[in-house]
């Protein structure tokens, strides 16, 4: 799977088709937003019963990245539960395969808005702060699942400005917010937005705001 | 038992007589089915039963629920029964039920209902999930069904079926009289009512049916009608109200403008689609009923049997696409009933006068076009029966032996098996996966017999899921201060930038921002408008008609019933490609841009839909990089990275099937089923309260969810009924697979340039993109040549 390689805040990093980023000095994979049993809290709550798949899907997912990158370091930058319940509710098979993964990897968790429980606020490396959700820049967080246009097709995104760089969700059904929503456009005014799917794409965005 | 002095005599003095049909079924004791054209007094026969019961006693309660279609009838019936009830000095309160309704009006409704209730069988499916519908219902008497000629072709009609089941068994006296317009079978609409006795009524003298003679003739593309403003106008300033239909919103907002624009008598015009905001609506409607207006340009919204007086002219502007309903609009004109309806039909381009040739020649002929659904029985989704039982859970815990009976009790349903049944409760209990995840979290759990929601709470978002129709999401356009001008489609508003115009209501508005979904807007009228893309009602020509018009241009001897500039047009398209002919296929490449492959089966939308699909798949096996392809009745059009050197390898009958499955299960045809069957069985939630307003795309895409099952659960019940449901309706591969063994002669041009047939498929909606190859080297070029522009460098790792 191939990226897009830029800078931001004076380091280098590759934004990956995944939704993942690769931060190549600090052999560091990054992701955000994993909402691992996310169909489980769904129905818990009372809602549809969603296919009950979204897990191992974005587990896989995830263990065919670490192959392809062979990171030593993992930062997960919060919301990797759906809730500190759906935590607890996770069927065994997978949570033995999820540990599995990590073992060997130096893992820094970020705690998210859905699992405040799971690790620290947020985590300072080379000047830029990692959290969940954007703070004082410059720093690299999710929380916003982002999407982006283009040729009238959305997909998660990247969105990298100046300030900001925020990750896509990883996660399997995620959803997310349009990369040029009033929160969006105040946090990255105008930068490059990267598509996920097969190959990463990036792509201008620069965000005027219409003369009233 | 005749009419009642009292009735007989408001009769008199309104100067009419009793139409046998409006008696016969005044007499009737059973349920009834009445066939009569609009003007018949339709409406009124099927109310002069309770008006006589509530005329001899108007004891407090629910006595006659009337359901139609469309809200705007539900607004005009009363309106209309308003003036017989106080004539006649009943002293009853008559009210409409619709999402339109006050939550106030609705919340009294429900303890204290009026005598005549009028609604829709959405709000019907919801008053029957009250856990108070047993002492609303209770007392009912009888049912008038409106329109449902209309409503029996789509599920809307199978939900209302299956909720006349529910208000049968909660008030077993009812009785049922449907209203139809002129149709092909009425007996199977009667088996689809669970029985009724048909009631037929004089169908009235022939119309006076033609096509409008126009100052210059129609353009080669295009299904505006502009060009004919002035000769519509002409005819609607020679006649007293005039009927305008066109067949999608976004047509009727442009013709209704061309109109405006050579309206030199300032005639009051008006203009009705499903897309305005109900005040925009309500106001044409008063004004209308209210004589005030010369004509009103309209959509599907109005085609039903509104009865707007004294329209004494309908025009239709672009083809009919059906026989049958262009008879229905028909009889919209003139309500005398005894007097021809008159008629004229406006062909929007070129293609549409033969189809409107063929049209009026078979309408001359009484050939009318089938009904296109399968045997009584196998007429029933299970996806209405999954909606059902959650909402029957929201009325309160029942037992699955009696459901199972109340529903096939339900014409659509009577075949029914209990091991589909079994199938759709699982489903809604438990997720009916493989994995069976959910025991802890059940929807439905059995107790003491009984099934009950687990989670009380979750009633609410069960209703707000309800009813049948899965259109796209739509967006509320407003200007910064000011009422709602109407909506528009998500997709339309995504395309917008800051900036961009679009018509809506008659006006050119520029966007200016998204704010909490709504789509802000400020009045532009000078500029030239992008065209809002609203759906609309996306109308097929049926079979019958689409053979009719192959064998017109197929057969120069018979180009004598077209016009001259009509047979010069079918003479270009022979001398630049080649006219396609009854036993061959015809086909044509050319370059406009991407590379263009039109083929001309006129086999039927669905069939070239999937004729689309299957070429479209060897075409990316090929690495002629399909983007996406567009079906119409008559044919179908693909663009591609790379154009077709040799299309008889493509459709090749042998290798039709291979592979087909994987590739239909990847497609966005299947994908659309998907949608449409996992809302209406409560997986995907359309309205999640507050999604909305935090400005979040849908929670989670439905395609994601396809390919999750698709991969982990393939035979899940939700991809089986997809399957049938595509398989039986948007894919009509029986009609592919017999038009390819037939072996016809494949005929393959390559104009120089788009030609005269294939031009109307270049303006169609509805196109369906291929995720392949092709979007990727698209995408990759769109973004390249915005980071050149930006003067930035897309290089990759």
């Amino acid at each position: 799977m191939s990226g897009y390689a830029f800078h931001f805040a004076g380091q280098g990093f590759v934004a990956r088709g995944s939704g993942a980023l690769f931060w190549p000095d600090q052999d560091m994979l990054v992701l955000s937003d994993l909402h691992l049993g996310k169909s489980e809290r769904m129905a818990r709550r009372g809602g549809a019963l969603l296919p009950p798949f979204e897990t191992r899907e974005t587990l896989d997912r995830l263990a065919a990245e670490l192959a392809a990158v062979r990171p030593a370091r993992l930062a997960l930058l919060g919301d990797v539960y759906d809730d500190d319940a759906a935590a607890a509710a996770l069927p065994e098979p997978e949570r033995r395969s999820f540990r599995e993964m990590l073992a060997g990897l130096e893992l820094l968790l970020i705690a998210g808005n859905h699992d405040a429980a799971t690790g620290v606020d947020s985590h300072e490396i080379a000047g830029v702060a990692l959290r969940h959700i954007a703070g004082t820049g410059p720093d690299i967080s999710g929380h916003y699942h982002p999407k982006a246009q283009l040729a009238g097709r959305a997909r998660p995104s990247f969105l990298i400005g100046r300030e900001h760089l925020i990750l896509p969700a990883f996660g399997h059904y995620t959803g997310g917010l349009r990369h040029d929503c009033d929160v969006l456009r105040d946090l990255v005014p105008h930068g490059i937005a990267v598509l996920t799917g097969r190959r990463a794409l990036p792509f201008p965005v620069r965000h005027v705001r219409p003369a009233l | 038992m005749s009419l009642p002095a009292p009735i007989a005599d408001w009769f008199a003095r309104q100067g009419w007589t009793p139409h046998p049909h409006q008696i016969e079924l005044f007499e009737a004791e059973d349920d009834t089915l009445l066939i009569a054209p609009t003007g018949g007094g339709k409406t009124l026969a099927g109310f002069l039963p309770t008006l006589a019961a509530l005329m001899a006693d108007a004891r407090p309660g629910l006595h006659t629920l009337y359901v139609s279609p469309l809200k705007a009838l539900t607004h005009d019936i009363a309106r209309n029964l308003a003036r017989p009830v106080a004539d006649l000095g009943i002293d009853i309160r008559i009210e409409d039920r619709t999402g339109d309704t006050a939550a106030a009006r609705r919340a009294r409704q429900r303890v204290d209902p009026p005598q005549i209730l009028l609604t829709t069988p959405e709000s019907l499916a919801l008053m029957l999930s009250y856990t108070e519908a047993p002492q609303i219902f209770g007392g009912v008497q009888r049912v008038v069904i409106d329109e449902i000629h209309a409503l029996a072709e789509s599920k809307r009609g199978e939900q209302l079926m299956l909720g006349l089941a529910r208000l049968r068994s909660l008030a077993p006296e009812l009785r049922v009289s449907a209203l139809s317009a002129t149709v092909e079978d009425p007996a199977a609409l009667a088996e689809y009512l669970g029985g009724a006795r048909i009631v037929q009524a004089d169908p009235g003298p022939a119309p006076d049916i033609a096509m409008l003679e126009t100052t210059h003739p129609p353009p080669w593309s295009g299904g505006g009608g502009a060009y004919a403003a002035r000769d519509v106008m002409a005819a609607i300033e020679a006649a007293r109200l005039t009927l305008v239909f066109i067949n999608t919103r976004a047509q009727a907002e442009l013709f209704f403008q061309s109109l405006w624009a050579v309206n030199d008598n300032n005639l009051p015009i008006g203009l009705h689609h499903g897309s305005l905001s109900r005040e925009v609506r309500a106001k044409a409607e008063a004004a209308m009923a209210a004589g005030e207006l010369r004509a009103v340009v309209a959509t599907g919204s109005l085609d039903l049997g509104i009865d707007w007086g004294d329209v004494d002219l309908v025009i239709q502007v672009g083809a009919p696409k059906n026989v049958k309903r262009l008879v229905q609009r028909i009889g919209r004109a003139n309500h005398r009933y005894n007097a021809p309806s008159k008629a004229r039909i406006v062909p929007a381009n070129r293609f549409e006068i033969i189809e409107c040739v063929a049209a009026l020649q078979a309408v001359a002929e009484g050939d009318l076009d089938g009904e296109g659904r399968g045997p009584v029985g196998q007429w029933g989704g299970l996806d209405v029966i999954c909606q059902q039982i959650l909402l029957t859970a929201c009325a309160g815990p029942f037992d699955a032996d009696t459901l199972f009976a109340e529903f096939r009790r339900a014409g659509p349903y009577t075949a029914l098996t209990r091991a589909q049944f079994d199938d759709c409760l699982d489903f809604v209990a438990t997720g009916g996966y493989a994995l069976r995840a959910y025991d802890r979290w059940q929807r439905l759990v059995e107790r003491d017999g009984k099934w009950h929601l687990r989670d009380p709470r979750a009633a609410r978002m069960i209703r707000m899921n309800i009813g049948t129709i899965t259109d796209t999401e739509k967006l509320k356009v407003r200007r910064r201060t000011g009422p709602a001008l109407g909506e528009i489609e998500e997709g339309f508003a995504a395309s917008l930038a800051p900036g961009d115009t679009f018509l809506i209501g008659g006006q050119t508005v520029r966007y200016d921002r998204l704010r909490e979904m709504v789509v802000e807007v400020t009045p532009k009228p000078s500029q030239n408008p992008r065209i809002a893309t609203f759906a609309g009602t996306k109308l097929a020509t049926s079979t019958e008609l689409s053979a009719r018009v192959l064998a017109l241009i197929g057969n120069p001897v018979a180009w004598g019933a077209l016009p001259g500039h009509t047979q010069d047009w079918l003479e270009l398209q022979r001398e630049i490609s080649v006219l396609p002919q009854p036993g061959t296929l015809t086909c044509e490449t050319f370059l406009r841009g991407r590379a263009y492959f039109c083929a001309y089966s006129f086999a039927g939308r669905n069939a070239n839909q999937t004729l689309g699909l299957l070429v479209t798949r060897r075409m990316e096996e090929a690495g002629l990089g399909p983007l996406g392809f567009v079906a119409t009745d008559y044919a179908m059009l693909i663009w591609s990275m790379d154009p077709v050197r040799d299309p008889a390898p493509f459709f090749a009958p042998e290798a039709l099937r291979d592979g087909l499955d994987d590739w239909l299960g990847e497609n966005a045809v299947m994908k659309r089923s998907f949608r449409n069957v996992a809302m209406i069985a409560g997986l995907l939630q359309r309205n999640l309260p507050g999604q909305r307003k935090s400005g979040k795309q849908a929670t989670f895409s439905s395609d994601i969810i396809y390919d999750t099952l698709r991969r982990h659960d393939p035979d899940h019940l939700l991809m089986r009924l997809t399957r049938a449901e595509a398989m039986r309706g948007l894919v009509d591969f029986g009609r592919v697979e017999e038009m390819l063994s037939s072996r016809p002669e494949i005929v393959h041009a390559t104009p120089p340039h788009v030609t005269p047939l294939s031009a109307p498929l270049l303006l169609e909606v509805g196109k369906v993109p291929i995720r392949g190859m092709g979007e990727d080297r698209l995408l990759e070029e769109e973004a390249a040549r915005m980071m050149s522009e930006a003067g930035l460098d897309g290089q990759a790792a």
